[in-house]
């Protein structure tokens, strides 16, 4: 019997680790990579560092008016600086804009609870959010009551519009999804093919399409004399729109849960509703969390169109602002700066949603 | 068979050798994960390779036909040495057939199609003579009746059948097996095993990773036993088992062949 | 729902309401008679509003003269020609977006989707960095961007940036060479027939053979060289028979030649790498779907990356890409609609906008507009069923 003793552990050849090695397998490993990354290399160096003194080292930070910028070969952040109220509040009056910081610093004292592990109450505190934050928030926009100045919804644009847009199309259609996609596994026919030609029609056609058709065609659906809000229109129609997007996220989920569920909520007795609103729904609804953020995301987006009808979101505030002849010739900068809260928005909720994926993933073995 | 036996260890001593590995080293990235492998395959031999999980063994015969790169040594096949020179890796390839863990059909093809792939594209053969050398090897694998179906189709076993019939097709001089038994059910195993032994009594050339202790018994003409990414005892099964020489191999042994 | 069935020995039976198969028919009776009160309260508050408001109904507007002009057009259309050819007039130009669209989002997708998966670092972070940019901002912004604030700030024609004097770029849009087709040109025609031909004919010869001998045929090349070969050829022969026709520059605008106008480009540019940046995540998917094991096994098998990549990989990878690349097609025909904010004259920007905004006949335009886009994509989601189900995969 001999002890063996284990062949000690040797350092690599130095040219497969290290920098050296790091840059042979993944940048120089054929010649054609090599190639490759010298050309990617040379592009880098073409556009990275224009960008770069153009947004930051060459660019106009401080001054108030148009000839601060007069001398400089970068960005003019002045621009976006002088309008930034409007872009946020839009035509919000100025002594108001408490109101709207309230609504948003409200949701997030309140959106902060349902991230941490420990808190108990989720559930109870997303309905809360879902159904009575809503009504708050109106209250705090509109105005009206509780010695509140009333302000039109006119006035109302900017980032809170285009929030308030994306908000109420994925809190109303929520409901009107659920509805829908339970429709659609129905095993009545006519409840089910009501639900398919209502889910295939919406997603069928551009939203654009939706939009002129609630600012056009629904004052003639309603009786003679009935004048309705334009921002109310537009919101139905993102709302009709995102529920058939959303009934199918949700009938993703449904069918992702297991057919033992439905079979033991059916053996324990419970009727159809309380099966559903007990058991089935809870945990559908839980596993389609990342495919409703994806469609929130797809909605954010989306909200953009209603410059087309004339209501001034983000996008649409900021288009308006290069006509002001003051300030004509910063397009780039006004459109730079749209798209970076967009893609701040839209990017970390993508991030969140594909870290929660991997959660559910792991978590939910079946 | 003990004929075959003495076959084998005739041609050992005629240096009729097919695999030749000197001084093989591997990593990755800093891990070391073989260290300083030295190994002979004569023609014939059917060789067991064991050890624990993380020993390096599957990394092992996966050098042999360059699914692994080494960074060191040399690895030569049928006179071959393996290169970056693709020339040689094709005709390596060509010459060593491997049937993996997790069978890895093509779901998208029928088993025949599985089978006649490579011998179609790689050895340029007609359709027709393909598919029935195809059949023939099926009829070997006892699935014939299944040609037409998809991997899909298949239990565990007769997948694993399959895929030994595919690498056959291709007419291979060496065979590997990567832990062909692990992913089965305990009762499809016999039928996987009754495959592999009726092509060691063929007189194939193979280098077998498992943990079927029997099947090392019954087969094999040397068994090797690995751990941390070196062999550190081989010998002849008789030996190997009943008086194992290095105090990690009896550790093992008695791991294993406890229950 | 459950249908129970109680066949056994008469069991009592329960009262009319509470039978599960009685309840169904009667909600579904009230489902029915719901949606048609709604409709109809609809349809008659919509005719009194239309009666009011003094606007015919019907679909005579079509025939009516449009009596507006048209930015571009693909057939020919001026002020006297219908409102029915504003319609076709807009759908063409949809179409046209909508198909140079998918054609450079493909490849825009499929060239970063595999440059994503790349082992070259550099270039698969560009990939990334490219994908997670573009799908992250609203397309609306991009078309916005590239239309005000790239194409529209170029100079007049006058101070065009210039290419080789064949090419001209300026807020017009790009001008380039339109080709005169002369006499003889139709044989250069044929000879492309006759080699499209010759080319299938020649795939199904080298299939035949590879089955029947094995011997292999480089079929693509020989296509290649056909293809080209042959025309050209034809092309020498008749003493070179096309002829440009180049912009020339004259004292306000550019005459002669074709253009790009930069609508169109904007749009298209936007569109483009917008919807490029999905199906690249949609390839890349696709790829990541083939399990390792199953390129291994090709390798083990002897087979070369090339025929792994062609008869292992992209078989399998396309039943996961084919499904999210149409639904993508099906956006970028749905977002082609954006094209109203910048004025290129589409089916919703002539159609739904300026043909309604002259007729106010907003029910049967804005039905119309829909109808369209619906049928494109009932017919899209049509052929992804009948795909869905041929491709599926066989399993127990």
């Amino acid at each position: 019997m001999s002890v063996h003793t284990p062949h000690p552990d040797l350092p690599p050849p130095l040219s497969s680790v290290g920098f050296i090695g790091w840059c042979r397998s993944n940048l120089f490993s054929t010649p054609m990579h090599t190639a490759l990354s010298l050309f990617a290399m040379y592009l880098i160096y073409l556009t990275v560092p224009p960008i770069i003194s153009w947004v930051f080292l060459d660019a106009t930070w401080v001054g108030d008016t148009r000839e601060a910028c007069a001398s400089s070969t970068g960005a003019c952040w002045v621009f976006v600086k002088v309008r930034i109220n409007q872009f946020m509040y839009g035509f919000f009056p100025e002594t108001e804009y408490w109101r709207i910081n309230l609504a948003f610093g409200l949701l997030i004292v309140l959106g902060i609870p349902l991230f941490l592990k420990r808190f108990q109450h989720k559930g109870k505190l997303a309905a809360f959010i879902l159904i009575f934050y809503p009504i708050i928030t109106f209250q705090l926009f509109s105005g009206g009551n509780f010695g509140l100045t009333h302000v039109e919804t006119s006035k109302w644009g900017g980032l809170s519009l285009t929030l308030i847009l994306a908000g109420v199309g994925i809190v109303a259609s929520l409901p009107l999804g659920i509805v829908l996609a339970l429709g659609r596994r129905s095993k009545m026919p006519i409840v089910k093919s009501v639900c398919v030609v209502f889910i295939e029609f919406w997603r069928g056609v551009p939203l654009i399409t939706v939009l002129f058709m609630s600012s056009v065609m629904l004052p003639l659906f309603l009786p003679e004399g009935t004048n309705f809000d334009k921002l109310l229109r537009a919101m139905i129609g993102i709302a009709l729109f995102q529920s058939a997007y959303m009934a199918e996220v949700v009938r993703g989920g449904l069918a992702a849960i297991p057919k033992g569920q439905y079979e033991a909520a059916e053996a324990l007795g419970l009727s159809f509703w309380k099966s559903m609103g007990l058991i089935i729904l809870p945990q559908a609804l839980k596993l389609v969390i990342p495919g409703i953020v994806n469609t929130f995301i797809a909605l954010f987006k989306d909200t953009t169109l209603v410059l087309i009808i004339g209501l001034f979101d983000l996008l649409a505030i900021i288009q308006q602002a290069f006509a002001d002849p003051d300030w004509l010739g910063y397009s780039i900068e006004g459109y730079v700066f749209a798209a970076s809260i967009f893609w701040i928005f839209c990017f970390s909720m993508s991030r969140y949603s594909m870290s929660l994926e991997k959660k559910l993933h792991t978590g939910h073995v079946r | 068979m003990s004929e075959t036996d003495n076959t084998s260890s005739q041609s050992q001593a005629s240096g009729d050798v097919t695999i030749q590995m000197r001084g093989v080293h591997k990593w990755y990235g800093q891990f070391h994960v073989l260290k300083d492998i030295n190994l002979e395959v004569t023609r014939g031999e059917r060789i067991v390779i064991c050890g624990p999980s993380g020993s390096g063994k599957s990394t092992m015969i996966r050098c042999i036909n360059r699914l692994e790169e080494h960074q060191k040594g040399q690895i030569i096949v049928d006179g071959t040495e393996l290169t970056d020179d693709v020339k040689h890796i094709d005709q390596v390839r060509k010459e060593v057939g491997m049937v993996f863990q997790h069978f890895n059909l093509f779901p998208h093809l029928t088993v025949l199609e599985n089978c006649c792939l490579a011998p179609i594209w790689v050895r340029k053969m007609p359709r027709k003579e393909a598919e029935a050398a195809a059949m023939l090897y099926l009829e070997k694998v006892k699935i014939p009746e299944q040609a037409k179906k998809y991997p899909g189709q298949l239990s565990g076993g007769q997948q694993q059948r399959v895929a030994i019939a595919r690498s056959l097709c291709m007419n291979p001089n060496v065979m590997l097996f990567d832990e062909p038994t692990s992913a089965l059910d305990p009762e499809m195993i016999k039928e996987v095993l009754d495959t592999m032994i009726e092509l060691a009594e063929s007189g194939m050339t193979m280098l077998c990773v498992t943990h079927e202790m029997g099947f090392a018994k019954t087969v094999a003409d040397r068994v090797i036993f690995m751990d941390g990414g070196e062999i550190i005892e081989e010998n002849e099964p008789h030996e190997f088992f009943n008086n194992p020489q290095s105090d990690r191999t009896q550790l093992f042994l008695s791991q294993i062949l406890q229950h | 729902m459950a249908d129970e069935k109680r066949t056994v020995s008469e069991p009592a039976k329960p009262a009319l309401w509470r039978r599960p198969a009685v309840r169904s028919v009667f909600f579904q009776i009230l489902l029915v008679a719901g949606i048609v009160y709604f409709g109809n309260t609809i349809f008659q508050n919509t005719l009194n509003n239309l009666e009011q408001r003094g606007i015919s109904t019907g679909f005579g507007f079509l025939d009516q003269e449009a009596g507006f002009g048209i930015l571009m057009t693909l057939l020919p259309f001026d002020e006297t020609h219908t409102y029915g050819r504003t319609f076709l007039v807009g759908l063409l130009n949809t179409l046209l977006v909508a198909g140079l669209g998918i054609f450079f989002a493909t490849l825009i997708g499929f060239v970063m989707g595999v440059a994503r998966l790349s082992r070259n670092w550099i270039i698969s972070r560009l990939a990334t960095i490219y994908i997670e940019i573009f799908r992250n901002i609203p397309l609306l912004l991009q078309i916005l961007f590239w239309y005000f604030a790239v194409l529209r700030p170029l100079p007049g024609p006058r101070q065009s940036l210039i290419l080789n004097d064949t090419f001209y770029l300026s807020n017009r849009g790009l001008y380039m060479p339109s080709p005169v087709y002369e006499q003889g040109f139709w044989l250069v025609m044929v000879a492309l027939g006759i080699a499209t031909v010759a080319s299938i004919l020649i795939a199904r010869w080298a299939h035949k053979r590879q089955e029947a001998t094995g011997q292999q045929f480089h079929t693509v090349i020989t296509v290649i060289g056909l293809v080209i070969g042959l025309p050209l050829l034809a092309f020498l022969v008749m003493g070179m028979p096309l002829s440009w026709d180049f912009p020339v520059l004259q004292r306000f605008n550019m005459a002669g030649g074709m253009v790009i106008i930069p609508e169109l480009a904007a749009l298209l540019v936007a569109l483009s790498i917008y919807t490029g940046a999905f199906i690249a995540e949609a390839v890349r998917s696709g790829i990541l779907a083939v399990s390792h094991g199953q390129t291994e096994a090709a390798h083990a098998l002897g087979l070369r990356p090339g025929s792994t990549l062609r008869l292992v990989v992209i078989p399998q990878a396309l039943r996961v890409i084919i499904p999210q690349l149409t639904s993508q097609y099906l956006n970028l025909t749905k977002n082609s609609s954006l094209a109203t904010a910048i004025g290129y004259p589409d089916l919703v920007a002539v159609f739904a906008g300026t043909t309604l905004n002259q007729t106010g006949q907003a029910v049967e335009v804005i039905a119309m507009t829909m109808a369209v886009y619906l049928a494109i994509s009932l017919s899209i989601s049509m052929f992804m069923n009948w795909y869905n189900k041929r491709i599926q995969l066989v399993e127990r």
